[in-house]
Order: structure tokens, then sequence, then C-alpha cells
């Protein structure tokens, strides 16, 4: 955008008074920080509803919010299949079958119950895969935040990147996990009433959602779309040429749904960390269950605003326009252009704030999540095994000053050479796409072996750079697309269609060579090893003794029939 | 629990709210600001629902305190 924002001393008193509170939480919680354990998995002493509104907060970072509103506007309606298919499903999952093997492990990270499960090469990859993606994660924030502060507010790019990392490192140095998990739900709370407004003034000024409906008919039937293409969410995938992401509806079941969506949810370590983190067994398998319960609304704060920005630059009337960029518009920048077109002076840096919050939190989390595999899963366990818990929590909190400073380096990196995060992405994606086939293997089949799970996940991670390797997306313009093994054997209507079909084949190929080659070789984990671990050899949990209501399976249920409900309505 | 991160919560947003209140009953005879949010005082708005937010928070949290230090 060419003009930037003008602000008001409201807004930086607003701005002056969240960063405070985020401090002050830091440093009223360090006096607690007293062991390794305190710091790196906050105790183990957090009620649900934090560690449940934590775990969908560390998700909810501003790339997240951005996004998904950039989706809205490109495809509409259907990126609530991100949420309603590729995520609530999943989260379901975590909670009622995976979570007693995480908790009940004593495993203190993802990586380390991989250990225990299997043996310490699988553990190794995984840990040390985990620990770089989350330190660029974390840069890719900041670097995110300084050029939006740039943009926008005409701040300094340098400056804007050392105060953000400065905030983000003395609030998780002071308090830990625990720190970055209560700034996680302020920032929840931040979001949905500084983004509210905008949903609001947005509708109100297109005629409510019929108006939407109605304005968005029309983008759809130019482009040559059925009427609802860009306000439904199942019946424009009956076939991807239905519907502007090119998707169908088995890849996105199979694909986003299962592959990719159980993927993230119930074996990245930055989420899982969070209901780890719970003070009991019960509050940690209601955590991604009480997390689901607002993450299904989210869509409409962050979806519906995209719909909304693109019905506007449909209508010449409206004197509102997505800037274009290389010939499309520059999606990203819908929610800043929303906030400066509907939000006046208070409420304006109110959204300011919200999104700041919102790209912190996503360097916390993943900092507070990489000095925990840091120092358990790769200091503890290969440098410096043996030391005393002090050692441990020294170390912890020097994994999180040198990870920030990992991550400033990164933010950089990123600003000079794009594509180098672009590829970094992509390799990540290919790690990241067979590791739930391991895990479902792992806990429900007591006769994977460490080989096995080793050698699939490394075929998976193969067969998914190959895949990817061998097709491309229609009009794919540079390699980091796909088709770099030479001329592309299938075309794909979109680049999200192949990223889905990527994670297919990632996931059947790990699935079918851990079995194969745990078939093959001996099982090195004795049966009282792998009590606890495994679904067949794990005494069942018995919650006889609470009410029905209480159990995390009611939870479930209701959060299932919400979603059925809200699928059909927007059918 | 050591610190119920409801009374932060619930302080920043009270704060805030009457902050957001105040500012938009000031600017109640500037519609020009308004002009944007389609002639709606959205400060207003907004900073009551923080006010009503926070003062729950706080609410809650002081209560489960109060009850806390009874049984103590």
């Amino acid at each position: 955008m060419d003009t930037a924002f003008t602000l008001g001393w409201v807004d930086y008193v607003i701005m002056v008074v969240y960063f405070v509170f985020v401090l002050g939480i830091g440093y009223a919680l360090k006096r607690y920080m007293k062991s390794s354990a305190d710091f790196l998995t906050g105790g183990k002493s957090i009620p649900a509803w934090i560690t449940g509104l934590a775990f969908i907060s560390t998700n909810l970072g501003a790339l997240e919010v951005m996004g998904m509103a950039a989706s809205g506007a490109k495809y509409g309606m259907i990126t609530t299949h991100f949420y309603w298919i590729g995520a609530i499903p999943a989260m379901i999952f975590l909670g009622l079958f995976m979570m007693p093997f995480y908790y009940g492990s004593k495993a203190r990270s993802v990586p380390e119950y991989l250990k225990l499960r299997f043996d310490e090469k699988t553990r190794g990859f995984n840990a040390v895969s985990f620990a770089i993606m989350t330190i660029f994660a974390s840069g890719i924030s900041m670097y995110a935040l300084a050029m939006l502060m740039e943009t926008l507010l005409g701040w300094n790019f340098t400056l804007s990147i050392f105060i953000s990392a400065l905030i983000v490192l003395i609030y998780t140095y002071l308090g830990g996990l625990k720190s970055a998990i209560y700034n996680e739900v302020l920032q929840f709370f931040l979001i949905v009433i500084g983004f509210l407004p905008l949903v609001f003034l947005g509708l109100i000024s297109i005629g409510g959602w019929e108006g939407l409906t109605k304005q968005l008919a029309e983008v759809a039937t130019n482009q040559g779309y059925a009427p609802g293409a860009y306000t439904e969410t199942w019946k424009p995938v009956a076939s991807a040429a239905d519907n502007p992401m090119g998707v169908e509806w088995f890849g996105l079941i199979m694909g986003l749904g299962f592959v990719l969506s159980f993927g993230y949810w119930c074996t990245n370590f930055l989420v899982v960390q969070r209901a780890m983190a719970a003070g009991s067994m019960s509050a940690a398998r209601k955590t991604p269950l009480i997390g689901a319960l607002p993450k299904m609304f989210i869509p409409f704060l962050v979806i519906v605003p995209g719909m909304i920005a693109m019905a506007l630059t449909s209508d010449p009337d409206s004197g509102f326009a997505l800037p274009v960029k290389g010939g499309s518009y520059d999606y990203d920048k819908v929610i800043p252009m929303m906030l400066g077109y509907y939000f006046p002076t208070g409420v304006l840096g109110l959204g300011l704030t919200a999104l700041m919050a919102s790209f912190m939190s996503g360097m916390a989390g993943n900092v507070t999540a990489f000095n925990t595999v840091w120092t358990y899963d790769i200091y503890q366990s290969y440098i410096s095994p043996n030391r005393s818990d002090k050692h441990y929590l020294w170390m912890g909190q020097m994994a999180t000053v040198f990870g920030i400073l990992v991550s400033i380096g990164a933010a950089f990196m990123a600003k000079l050479f794009n594509n180098v995060m672009d590829f970094l992405q992509l390799i990540f994606a290919f790690i990241n796409a067979p590791l739930f086939a391991t895990f479902l293997l792992g806990m429900f089949w007591r006769r994977t072996t460490g080989h096995g799970a080793f050698f699939g996940l490394l075929s998976g991670t193969a067969a998914a750079a190959i895949h990817h390797g061998l097709t491309q997306p229609v009009g794919a313009t540079s390699l980091i697309k796909g088709g770099w093994l030479g001329t592309a054997i299938h075309t794909y209507p979109s680049e999200m269609a192949q990223n889905f079909w990527t994670a297919i084949f990632a996931f059947c190929t790990c699935l079918v060579i851990t079995i194969i080659i745990s078939l093959l070789t001996k099982q090195n984990k004795t049966k009282e090893e792998l009590t606890g671990l495994v679904y067949s050899l794990t005494p069942r949990i018995r919650d006889e003794n609470r009410n029905w209501y209480q159990r995390p399976q009611f939870l479930a249920v209701i959060v299932a029939i919400i979603t059925v409900i809200l699928s059909i309505i927007f059918w | 629990m050591e610190v119920d991160i409801r009374l932060p919560i619930g302080f920043m947003f009270t704060l805030l709210g009457l902050l957001l209140l105040i500012f938009g009953l000031t600017t109640v005879a500037d519609p020009e600001l308004y002009q944007r949010s389609l002639e709606i005082n959205v400060n207003i708005w907004s900073g009551t629902l923080m006010l009503v937010f926070g003062g729950l928070m706080l609410l809650f949290g002081l209560r489960a305190k109060r009850s806390k230090n009874n049984i103590t």
C-alpha cells in the first residue's frame, strides 16, 4: 500500500500498555522458574482452558491470520476447509487417542517419545530437523512483522527486528514456556476483540452475509464458476475445475484432512507441547478439544474479512481495491488494507497491537519449542548428559538467547534471499509429510521397530521430494514449484492440489516401508519398555468416576456435532 | 497455580477498555474521524466490550483468589 497509516496518541498508548503487560507476565513468573522442568515444560501444572486456548493461539500467528485472510480473498469460503476438515478431526483424534501416550509416557517432548518408542536415530532425525525448522519459522515471523511495520508505519526495518526480538527474548527468558503460554492466551483474546469490529463493519457496509453472497456470485460467474463457488464449502469441490483453489474432494479429504492435518496437529511439538504442559492427564486430553471450540469459529474472524475485501474490490463504487502486484492482486495485504480502510484512530491501534501480538507469539511459540528440544533432545542426549538440573535450566535459558539470535540472522537472510526461505519451507514440508504414518504405526501397532520407523521416515521424505520433482502445478514458472527432476509427468490444476498429493504419496510410502522393514527386523524393545507407549500394552484410562459430561469423549462429541452443523449450513 | 492469568488479562482489558471508551466519548463530536467506520463510533463499542470482558475476568479471578484464601 502506498499511503502509510497515521497513528494518534491513543494508538501508541494501547501498544505500550500491551507490551507492559506482556513483559510484566514474564517478570511475575520469573521467581517460579527453579528447575529445568519449570522453565521448559511449564512444570505440568496449567489448567486445561489455558492450555486449550494456547494450543490454538500458537497456531494463530500473524502469518496464519494474514495468510488465511489472503486465501479467503483468493479462494473464498472453501478456505474454511483448513479449519473444519483440516484441523478439527485431528484435534479430536489427538485428544482422545494420542494424548494418553504422549502425556502418560512421561516424555518431555515429541522427539523424546520417539526415542522411548523407537530408537536414538529416529529421535535424532526428528529433533534436529524440528530444531532447525522452529528457528527459521521464528525468523520468518520476525521478518514479516518488520516488513509490515516498515510499509504501514514507516518504522525502520532493523529497529523493528531488534525491538520485537528483545521483547520476545525478555518474556521467554524470564518465564519460559509458562510465560509463552500465558501470553498466547492474552494474545488470543486481543486478536478476537481487535478483529471483531472489522468483521462487523465489513458485513454492515456490504449488506450482511446476503450482500456478500450476491457480490461474490458475480465474481464467481465472471470467472466461469457456479455462483456459489466463493461462498459455499463442499459443493464447489465436487471437481477441481469447479473452484478457484483447484482441488477436488478426494485430495482435499485425504491430503489436507487426513495426512497434512493429522501430521501437523498430532505430531508437531509446537502445538503438542501446549497439551503436554497441562496439569493432569484429563486436562491434557481436553486441551485440543477445548481449543477446537473457538477454532471452529476463527474462519469468521479471518476468512470472512478476506472475502469482504474481494467483494469490495470487485465493486468499482466501493472505493476499496486490493493493490495489484505482478499481474494479480496482492492478497497478503488484505488484513492491513482492511484495518486502514475501516478503523479510525483508537481501534486502529488495537488492531495493529493484535497483529503485532500474534507475530510475537508466533516467535515465542517457536523459541520455547526450540529450547526444549535443544536442551533435552540434543544437548542432554548427545552433547552433555548426566549434568545437574541447574545446568540444564541454565542451558535452556541460553538456548532461548541463542535461538533468538539465530532467528534474527534468519530474518535478515529472508530479506536478502527470498528464495532461500521458500526452499527451506519446501524441505521441511518434505520432512513433515510422512511423520503421521510413523506415529500412527508406533502407537497402534506394537510390532513397529526402530529401524522400520527410521527408514520409513527417510523414504517418506524422499517420496515427497520425488513426487514434487516429477509434478508441477499449472503455470509453474520456477523449479521451487516442482518439476525439477526433468519433465513433469503430471500437471496439477493448482499448487494446493500438488501439495495435498505430495503429502498423500509421502504418507503412503512411509506407511508401507515402515511395515515392511518392521516385519524384516527384530523388535528391540521389551514389553515392559513399550507399556504406556503403545495402544495394546497400555491399560485403558478409567474415567468412570467422573460424570459423563466431564469426560473428554463428551466434549469431543459436542465439537464434532457443531463442526457438522457448520459444514451443513455452509454446504 | 501461582499466577492466575485471569487477573492480568482482566486488568489489561479493563484498562484498555476504559481508555477506548473515554477516547470514544471525547470524539463524539468528530464525525470526520468516524467517516471510515460508517459513522459508527467503534471506539465506544469496542471500549465497552473490552470493559465488560475485562471486568468479568477480574471478577472470576478475584473470586477464585478469595475462596482460596478462605480455605488456607
